[in-house]
């Protein structure tokens, strides 16, 4: 059997995967035409190519692929035209091929507005890599740019031009709104702002008549009177269907554009057929890899003899820009008397949520999500299922009242031929078996063997989801490891480490690890080690195992200097003292601020001004803040009963005491803490990870309060207990918390994922259930007692100061590219390249 | 180091292998350039690399943690842990952000000498 395929498009590729893996018994001829010069690449990716993806990275299969497969490859060389009579095509390089099949694939074109100006120079499209190529090269020399077309692309296209470090970027849209094809009105607004503090200009209503300038664009004039100066501009109006071969040739073509294709994607002539974005099915162009992937298997099947009709397909989507959520899914637009609609609206945190029910409560039907689209991957799948909604259908977007449960039902409920990679065409089924009868337990071995996930990766969440359940079902144990390097989890390498008694981060590796270590477990072991032995972390063996801002003993920041923040206990300090930091960040040309932990911190300093800072420092009775380590960071304290009229107790001396027996205690995550004087909370104590409230009878003790991106309240740990009572309940609490969390899990995250709670950790920690206290307050003891300031040590010693400086071949010589500029009076570090 | 020298290098002291953090780097300036140099003591190989992340143009490779990743030697940034290969410096992480510039590197009595391709002073062996 002779299959022609015209294109080497995403589609006209999966056409030839398909038809390879097909039982197909007569022995098959594949001549495939291309029109560009390279192999089938991801076009979705497209955008990944100005992040330093090159065109070999985006490939789907090299040129060897398809020699290898005994197909016949002709790049460069579009098909000039189709003798149906004779059933062969000519080609643009004279090769004539005769067929029994063929198959348009041969995709769309950007639509180019007749607008005036159009052939400018820095007037582009974006579709191919030699577009984006020439953009490149262009993009060096403009300063501001724009996109006409506020649709999926257009807004893809604006960041690519943000990203090549055009200043100034505006989007100019026809529509009253952005993506008007995915999302409503309040959705398009929502999605306005969002963009524009990227840095975005969205204009809509907009009409543009001409572009101007001599050869090379300076600026585009609008209907409206108005104009703007630009100096590059991407148009992204559309697309139109590749659909002249087959105009030529007579065969049947849409008003509009598009071949016209039945349900088994035939032509008019029955030998033909047309998939992807050329193909005209019932009126729609289809324009995702998704639906042209799914017309790729329908005629593989009907050219295998089998049959499989192409029925439509979804088009929810997912617009792929970092940092800017959004999706559709259903049919996101119904009106209200087909369906009532949910709508949650947050304007300060730029969230909003649609969500779309049949009449009778029982299906969802579609929505939009903008801001926040987590939910994005269950709520299609509870769309296209048809799965049964929650009691309350609106807890789908505003996650489950009092409880952290996850609403709606989770993967357990998905039926088994639900579609997981809509790219791939992969189930839920096909992923369960590969984990139960394939053996993959990792997302990249379910990747290698079913290819889901390998599209556009949007599915990768639930694929681990429904990985995790099935090896859970299947009783298997769920490993929670740490890296390549260490088959363990945290809290069972930190048992080990102790019982083996080993104190260097080589000794640990030798013994219970294998390979050279990495980025994940240097530092997850260097924290261990702290925590057990609380020995100076800059030991020989293990400064290069600790993070870079432990290992510098300071927080890097942008250009590459480093912050100083000496401890301030519970935020109080004298005039004297004020005035040597004072004194010190003159000297040095540091940057003050106040920081929200009620101390100053200093920033801009270099990496060989470190030690002598903190040496003038430390001379005048300061100590590490450590502000850079997953240690203790500020008991912040209110002023209490010594001045408050409202003070129950010294809420500043018990800061004090507290933030002075655990500085330098190294933890799982960094550790905050609060004392207040009195209910009205003014040190802010419930919302740290422990934080304590004068009551009239003593101290009321609350754990495991978060702020950060997902703040959480603490919770009361223990009522009215006296300030001895309270610092053993701490101690407790601390080792608890260090021996069992996972790395970077701040308390509330862990006492989250803490079988039995609140009411658990109250067991062990007052009503000592393990039997664990009286050991667990000695271990704290023994590291407070080790407790020395890390600053000092290395102040004093030669050896370890050498470490901070740039140049190891001219250590007085600072790094000459740092640069900074000026702000306020102060200075600040110069923003990214 | 294993490479197979074909082009002609420059070999330029930089400093003495003590002068080197055990399993760690530091930063070597030669005229205007800087380049990172490692000491991967746990393999018994040294390093070097373009000092420059090509991610957010940061001064910042030496600074960086070394390590392994299926065997191969590596290194990540310190500001957004891009990781980069040792051995040819190119990306490994996902999203890739362009690639470092490698440099072969000898040890001889205690001194650590960094090859700089084509270069025409300072020559060395
Ligand atoms: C300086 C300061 C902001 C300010 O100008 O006020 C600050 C600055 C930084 N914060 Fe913060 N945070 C500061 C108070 C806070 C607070 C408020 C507080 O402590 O009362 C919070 C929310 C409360 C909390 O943690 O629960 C806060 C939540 C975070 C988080 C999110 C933590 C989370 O659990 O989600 C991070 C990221 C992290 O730690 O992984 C972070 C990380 C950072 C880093 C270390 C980011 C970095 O790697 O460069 C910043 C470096 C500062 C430096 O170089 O010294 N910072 N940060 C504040 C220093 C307080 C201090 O004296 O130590
Ligand atoms: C920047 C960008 C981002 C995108 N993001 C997404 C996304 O996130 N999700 C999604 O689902 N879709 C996305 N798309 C759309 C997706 O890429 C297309 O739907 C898909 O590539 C269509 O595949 P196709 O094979 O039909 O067409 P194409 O990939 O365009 O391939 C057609 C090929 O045929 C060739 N050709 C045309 N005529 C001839 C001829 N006469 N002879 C020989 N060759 C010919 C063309 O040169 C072309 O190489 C995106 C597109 C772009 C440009
Ligand atoms: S809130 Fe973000 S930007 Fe501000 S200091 Fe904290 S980490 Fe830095
Ligand atoms: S600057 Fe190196 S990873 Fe971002």
């Amino acid at each position: 059997m002779k299959i022609v395929i015209i294109g080497n498009g995403m589609v006209g590729y999966k056409l030839c995967e398909k038809l390879l893996a097909k039982p197909i018994a007569a022995p098959l001829h594949i001549t495939v035409f291309g029109e560009e010069v390279r192999p089938a690449y991801d076009r979705v990716h497209l955008s990944a190519f100005f992040d330093g993806k090159t065109a070999d990275d985006l490939s789907l299969a090299p040129a060897s692929w398809y020699a290898d497969n005994g197909i016949a490859l002709h790049l460069s060389d579009p098909v000039l035209s189709i003798d149906r009579a004779a059933k062969t095509v000519s080609s643009h390089a004279g090769h004539t091929i005769p067929y029994d099949y063929l198959v348009l694939a041969t995709g769309s074109a950007a639509f180019v507005p007749p607008i005036p100006g159009v052939e400018k120079e820095g007037v582009f499209i974006y579709r191919t890599i030699e577009d984006l190529e020439l953009m490149q090269a262009h993009a060096r020399k403009a300063k501001k740019g724009a996109v006409i077309g506020g649709g999926l692309l257009g807004l893809e296209a604006a960041k690519a031009l943000l990203d090549l470090g055009l200043g100034t970027t505006h989007v100019v849209e026809f529509a009253p709104r952005l993506m008007p094809r995915q999302i409503d009105e309040a959705g398009s607004r929502m999605l306005q702002g969002k963009l524009e503090e990227l840095g975005i200009q969205i204009h809509t209503s907009k009409n543009t008549a001409a572009i101007v300038g001599e050869d090379t664009i300076t600026g585009m004039d609008f209907t409206d009177g108005s104009h703007l100066e630009v100096d590059m501009l991407v148009i992204s109006a559309g697309i139109k269907p590749r659909d002249e071969l087959a105009r030529h040739c007579g065969l049947e073509v849409g008003p509009r554009g598009g071949i016209v294709v039945n349900n088994s994607l035939q032509t008019s002539d029955p030998s033909i057929f047309a998939i992807g974005e050329c193909a005209l099915h019932e009126g729609m162009i289809y324009g995702l890899v998704a639906p042209g992937y799914e017309m790729a298997d329908v005629v593989a099947t009907h050219l295998s003899g089998a049959a499989k009709s192409f029925t439509g397909f979804d088009m929810s989507t997912k617009l792929k820009l970092i940092g800017v959520d959004v999706a559709s899914f259903g049919d996101p637009f119904i009106g209200p008397n087909e369906a009532r609609t949910i709508v949650l609206e947050d304007t300060s945190k730029g969230i909003y949520k649609r969500i779309n029910i049949s009449n009778d409560g029982k299906k969802l039907l579609g929505g939009i999500l903008v801001g926040d689209a987590e939910a994005y991957n269950m709520l299609l799948q509870t769309a296209k299922n048809g799965l049964a909604l929650p009691p309350n259908p609106e807890d789908l977007i505003l996650g489950a009242r009092g409880g952290s449960e996850e609403a709606g039902a989770g993967v357990a409920a998905l039926p088994e031929d639900a579609l997981i990679c809509s790219c791939e065409g992969i189930t839920k089924g096909q992923i369960c078996s590969s984990v139960t009868d394939g053996g993959c337990e990792s997302v990249d071995a379910i990747k290698k063997c079913t290819k889901a996930g390998t599209g556009c990766g949007g599915c990768v969440p639930m694929i681990k989801d429904l990985m995790v359940h099935t090896m859970k079902s299947q009783g298997k144990y769920v490993r929670n490891v740490i890296c390549e390097h260490f088959e363990f989890s945290r809290q069972e390498l930190l048992n080990l480490v102790k019982v083996k008694n080993l104190t260097t981060y080589n000794e640990v590796l030798d013994t219970l690890g294998k390979g050279d270590g990495c980025e994940i477990c240097k530092p997850l072991v260097a924290s261990i080690l702290a925590s057990l032995w609380n020995e100076v972390i800059l030991k020989k063996g293990n400064d290069t195992a600790q993070d870079s801002n432990d290992r510098f003993l300071a927080n890097i920041q942008k250009g590459g200097t480093y912050s100083v923040v000496p401890r301030i206990p519970g935020g109080e300090i004298t005039p004297e003292k004020l005035i040597v930091i004072g004194q010190v960040a003159q000297k040095y040309n540091l940057y003050t601020k106040i920081t929200g932990g009620q101390r100053i911190d200093m920033f801009g300093a270099h990496l060989n001004d470190l030690p002598a800072i903190w040496e003038e420092l430390i001379a005048a009775g300061f100590e590490s803040g450590h502000a850079y380590g997953k240690s203790l960071r500020t008991v912040k304290s209110c002023v209490g009963s010594t001045w408050c009229r409202f003070g129950l107790h010294d809420s500043v001396s018990f800061a004090i005491r507290i933030e002075e027996r655990y500085r330098g205690l190294r933890a799982p995550h960094k550790l905050k803490s609060a004392v207040s004087g009195c209910i009205r909370e003014c040190a802010e104590a419930q919302s740290k990870d422990f934080g304590i409230i004068a009551t009239e009878k003593g101290w009321n003790l609350y754990v495991c309060g978060n702020g950060g991106s997902k703040p959480q309240h603490a919770l009361l740990l223990a009522a009215d207990i006296d300030s001895e009572t309270c610092i053993r309940y701490i101690d407790r609490f601390l080792m608890l918390y260090i021996k069992t969390a996972d790395p970077l899990t701040r308390t509330a995250t862990w006492l989250n994922k803490l079988e039995g709670g609140i009411d658990y950790l109250r067991n062990v920690v007052v009503n000592d259930s393990l039997g664990l206290a009286e050991q667990f307050e000695q271990e704290m003891q023994e590291l407070v007692d080790a407790y020395e300031c890390e600053w000092k040590a290395v102040v004093e010693s030669p050896e370890l100061r050498k470490r901070f400086s740039h140049f190891v071949n001219a250590p007085e010589e600072k790094d000459p590219t740092v640069q900074f500029e000026s702000m306020r009076d102060q200075k600040k570090a110069a923003d990214w390249k | 180091m294993s490479a197979t020298l074909t082009e002609s290098y420059t070999w330029f002291a930089a400093c003495s292998t003590t002068d080197v953090p055990e399993n760690g780097g530091v930063c070597v300036k030669y005229k205007n350039d800087q380049i990172a140099l490692f000491n991967f003591t746990r393999r018994g190989e040294w390093y070097a690399t373009q000092n420059m992340c090509p991610h957010r143009m940061q001064m910042a490779i030496s600074r960086g943690m070394i390590g392994s990743i299926e065997g191969e030697p590596k290194v990540a940034c310190p500001f957004h842990k891009k990781n980069f290969s040792l051995v040819d410096g190119r990306c490994l992480s996902d999203d890739s952000c362009g690639d470092l510039k490698t440099y072969p590197v000898k040890v001889e009595g205690g001194r650590v000498f960094i090859g700089i391709p084509g270069a025409e002073e300072d020559t060395w062996a």
